[in-house]
């Protein structure tokens, strides 16, 4: 097997693409599941996409991946023709789905650039076990005549001999020196890239002929004669002193070919053929190297007749184009960079002096499309969660298979939008709230039905949009989470950090997210070795989310995400403190105020509280926390902040109030992350006049001085 | 000063055997150019907060965010309040650009291999630690720096945890 890595864009592609049909055909086979069988429909689609992943990792020389799709094609060609009664559908989706897992494999090993070195012989062996197996239940009526032999043309190219013995080939038998002849070529309806297949061809035929024309001529840098050649064929004429037996060779050993039109011609046809295509495109005539070919310079239309079938054909496709991830990071930079630029120079003293209308009013167009601008970039990288949430099915139904439970999964909202960086996040956290939804949470069938509930459970996936904030809600109706057996758990593996009589019960299901928590008894293939639950606490604190567990007894347990819509860009309140200035994201800050002597008080330990209509809040004084000089010390001279995080208030101590700002979050140089991760510090940004504001991180604030 | 050096730093490509020489309480050091991406003057920075002393702060280089280390304070030598010959060469080492404030930085010198000794039998002080070798101009000798250890963190640690005890002796209020 050769790698072909110095094709790197054409690895990308087929990457992305090939990733893209696995998921697509995922959802499809387990919406068919549901639907209780493969509708036509649904059949003649998995049999496209493996069609296609199919014909591109035989592109891509990945033979083992051609192989399994193959198989699973195989299949799936038998139940397109022979539409067997009642095939045994899970069956078949186990099998599929078990292929896919396969691919998914090998597609992440090329991914690493390491060899896509799966072997799926025994994938295979079952496929065929099925397949007869299917053949023997369901019989052929003619197994051996129709079926069979038709599919031998259709997927096996070299055994296409028989049909193409039977396809015209109109040629005068004898093999002379300098015979020309005329190829048209038919690809497969599906094989897609027909224009490049059509190059490699051109290009292979090239060292073994002396002349060679065809059509459409610019197949090389035009992808648009892919559909040409789809709808007309590809036309080669060409001039060459081997044998006919030779070259007949040379054009059976192609693949995907559907039908193989091939004659000799005599030597006039060929220079018509060539006065033809520099009449009608000269310039995108393609000459070979070592082959004079004329030039000329007339500029005219590629292929004017491709446009129409064009644009019914790959219509959609063309909406829709993938950027690399790196790039929109890159535009993103640029664009808040932008934004900076762009106040600094407005707001600059010397440009407000000026007395012009037009430059104000070209200023504030200015502001309008950089704001637009940076709306745009936004959007563009807002990705809906449905790939996520959709994904979370195949979880549930591989489980419910293994458990034998019946849950159905309802998803809510999935078209709501987050930040790309942001999903990524998500999604293992999810996976595992799911896992252990079922594992844990739905009881088995018979508990269910004592407890009087319906016989399958229910798990609700539901996104939607709260502020500035996306709520995530993953809610089952099974046992509901035990208070007791929590707490007994926590004190076992001594991980309660105060009385139980002061913990709200939030605060106890919340132990349930702990690194090493567990209280299933018994550890099963999905949960219960009590890692997976503190995936969802990491994550979510990566991206600056939250999580709350509510539960009730046999009704149920609600488990909610709260994530930012961006991690990009917070509204954010500036503040002084000495010289420093820092920013505390607004979403955070409930009031700021400054207080009057009387309420602040010592409370017995020292430390510092304020109190406000009847309640008391710590204060957290920033110059002396941080150290910072020359700030305001007296209470009463500067302005308390009250901030809330995660049910947590706290007073922040600053000198002043600077102003509200949208401001787009850098993280602090590495050099500094690596030395020492500073509690209360989340990154940094820039201000308009050009300095630097850190961006405090309140839940790492709050969590210093709670009481 | 700077313009000069900084020409000089455009000329030549070969860059092996080049060192930017710069001044630090009163002793001569110097830099392999390949780290140096460029010289500054002094800009306003940032201070951030719970970081080792010698690290200033970050400043704003054209967008980018760039920590400041004070040479004389990261060497363990007295703090000298900065003036117009104070200088910040901002070097590239690996994945972290750093900028270092040092008194005035001199010229590039070009050493041959054999007016470098390499692994020099120095004593264990603070400063030495970071001189990777010496390179010989006439009679003087220049202090040649390890860019890794400058930057490595090894040693922090420990400053870290003694600060760390000072902070929870001042969290208690």
């Amino acid at each position: 097997m050769t790698k072909n890595f110095e094709n790197e864009p054409m690895m990308e592609v087929y990457i992305f693409e090939t990733t893209q049909n696995l998921e697509q055909l995922e959802q499809v086979i387990i919406c068919s599941e549901k639907n209780g069988g493969f509708s036509p429909d649904d059949v003649s689609e998995i049999f496209r996409f493996m069609h296609t992943i199919k014909g591109s990792s035989a592109m891509m020389l990945f033979n083992n991946i051609e192989k399994a799709a193959h198989a699973v094609e195989d299949i799936f060609y038998f139940i397109r023709e022979q539409k067997p009664e009642g095939l045994d559908f899970s069956a078949v989706s186990d099998l599929v789905l078990e292929c896919v897992d396969f691919i998914k494999e090998e597609i992440c090993k090329i991914t690493n650039e390491n060899e896509a070195d799966g072997d799926p012989g025994d994938l295979i062996d079952s496929f065929n076990l099925f397949l007869n197996e299917l053949r023997r239940i369901f019989g052929d009526e003619n197994p051996q005549s129709r079926g069979q032999q038709k599919k031998q043309q259709y997927y096996i190219p070299q055994e296409k001999k028989h049909h193409l013995s039977a396809a015209e080939v109109q040629a005068d038998q004898e093999p002379g020196k300098g015979a020309c002849y005329q190829v048209i070529i038919q690809y497969e309806d599906d094989c897609t890239m027909e224009n490049i297949r059509a190059y490699t061809l051109v290009f292979g035929l090239a060292e073994l002929v002396e002349e060679v024309y065809y059509l459409p001529a610019d197949i090389a840098e035009n992808p648009q004669t892919a559909a040409y050649i789809r709808e007309n064929g590809f036309e080669i004429y060409f001039k060459t002193e081997l044998c006919y037996e030779e070259i007949k060779a040379h054009f059976e050993n192609i693949i995907y070919v559907e039908q193989l039109l091939f004659r000799e011609i005599d030597e006039q046809r060929l220079d018509q053929f060539r006065q033809k295509i520099q009449e009608v495109k000269p310039r995108e005539t393609f000459a070979l190297p070592n082959k004079e070919f004329s030039q000329t310079d007339t500029p005219k239309p590629v292929i004017a007749c491709s446009e129409d079938t064009q644009k019914n054909n790959t219509g959609a496709a063309q909406k829709m184009i993938s950027v690399n991830v790196d790039k929109l990071d890159n535009l993103m930079n640029l664009v808040g960079e932008l934004m900076i630029t762009e106040s600094m120079v407005t707001q600059c003293p010397e440009v407000e002096m000026i007395q012009s209308e037009n430059f104000h009013k070209a200023s504030i167009e200015l502001h309008k499309i950089t704001v637009e601008l940076q709306d745009m970039v936004m959007a563009i990288r807002m990705v809906p969660l449905s790939t996520t949430f959709v994904k979370m099915n195949r979880i549930v139904r591989d489980m419910c298979k293994k458990l034998n439970r019946e849950v159905v999964l309802d998803l809510y909202g999935e078209e709501t939008e987050v930040d790309k960086n942001i999903i990524e996040h998500i999604s293992d956290p999810l996976m595992h709230i799911i896992r252990n939804a079922i594992d844990h949470g739905i009881e088995s069938e018979t508990e269910r039905l004592a407890k009087g509930k319906e016989k399958a459970g229910h798990i609700i996936l539901e996104a939607k949009n709260v502020g500035s904030d996306v709520l995530i809600v993953i809610k089952d109706d099974g046992r509901g989470l035990d208070k007791a057996r929590i707490l007994e758990k926590a004190r076992q593996n001594d991980l309660l950090t105060k009385p139980v009589e002061e913990m709200s019960d939030r605060e106890i299901f919340k132990l349930v997210l702990l690194p090493g928590f567990s209280t299933k008894e018994s550890i099963t293939e999905f949960s219960g070795r009590g890692v997976g639950m503190d995936v969802v606490t990491k994550n979510l604190e990566e991206v600056g989310g939250t999580v709350l567990v509510d539960s009730e007894m046999d009704r149920g347990t609600t488990i909610t995400l709260k994530i930012p819509l961006t991690l990009a860009i917070v509204e954010g309140m500036n503040i002084r403190v000495g010289k420093s200035r820092y920013t505390i994201p607004i979403t955070t800050i409930s009031e700021s105020f400054r207080p009057d002597q009387k309420d602040c008080l010592m409370d017995p330990d020292n430390n510092e509280m304020v109190m406000i209509r009847g309640q008391c809040f710590p204060i957290l004084r920033l110059h002396k926390h941080y150290q910072i000089k020359n700030a305001e010390t007296d209470l009463t001279k500067g302005i308390l902040i009250m901030v809330e995080q995660e049910e947590k208030v706290i007073c922040v101590f600053a000198d002043e109030l600077l102003g509200q700002q949208q401001v787009v979050v850098k993280a602090l140089p590495n050099y500094v992350n690596s030395m020492k991760k500073i509690l209360g510090l989340a990154g940094c940004t820039l201000l308009p006049d050009g300095s630097i504001s850190l961006i405090m991180d309140i839940s790492g604030l709050t969590g210093l001085r709670v009481q | 000063m700077i313009k000069e050096v900084a020409e000089e730093l455009d000329q030549d490509d070969d860059q092996q055997g080049m060192y930017l020489t710069f001044e630090l309480a009163n002793e001569y050091y110097g830099l392999w150019i390949g780290y140096v991406t460029e010289i500054i003057g002094i800009l306003p920075f940032t201070e951030v907060p719970e970081l080792p002393a010698y690290v200033r702060g970050i400043f704003n280089l054209r967008g980018r965010i760039i920590p400041l280390m004070d040479l004389r304070l990261r060497f363990q030598k007295k703090f000298m309040e900065y003036d117009e010959r104070s200088c910040v060469i901002v070097i590239d080492v690996e994945e972290n650009t750093v900028g270092l404030i040092v008194d005035s930085v001199s010229e590039v010198i070009t050493f041959s291999e054999a007016d470098i000794i390499e692994q020099p039998m120095l004593s264990s002080g603070v400063s030495n630690q970071f001189i990777k070798s010496i390179g010989k101009v006439g009679n003087e000798v220049k202090l040649l720096l390890d860019c890794d250890k400058l930057l490595s963190n090894q040693e922090i640690e420990i400053l870290m945890n003694e600060k760390d005890e000072r902070y929870v002796d001042e969290m208690v209020l």
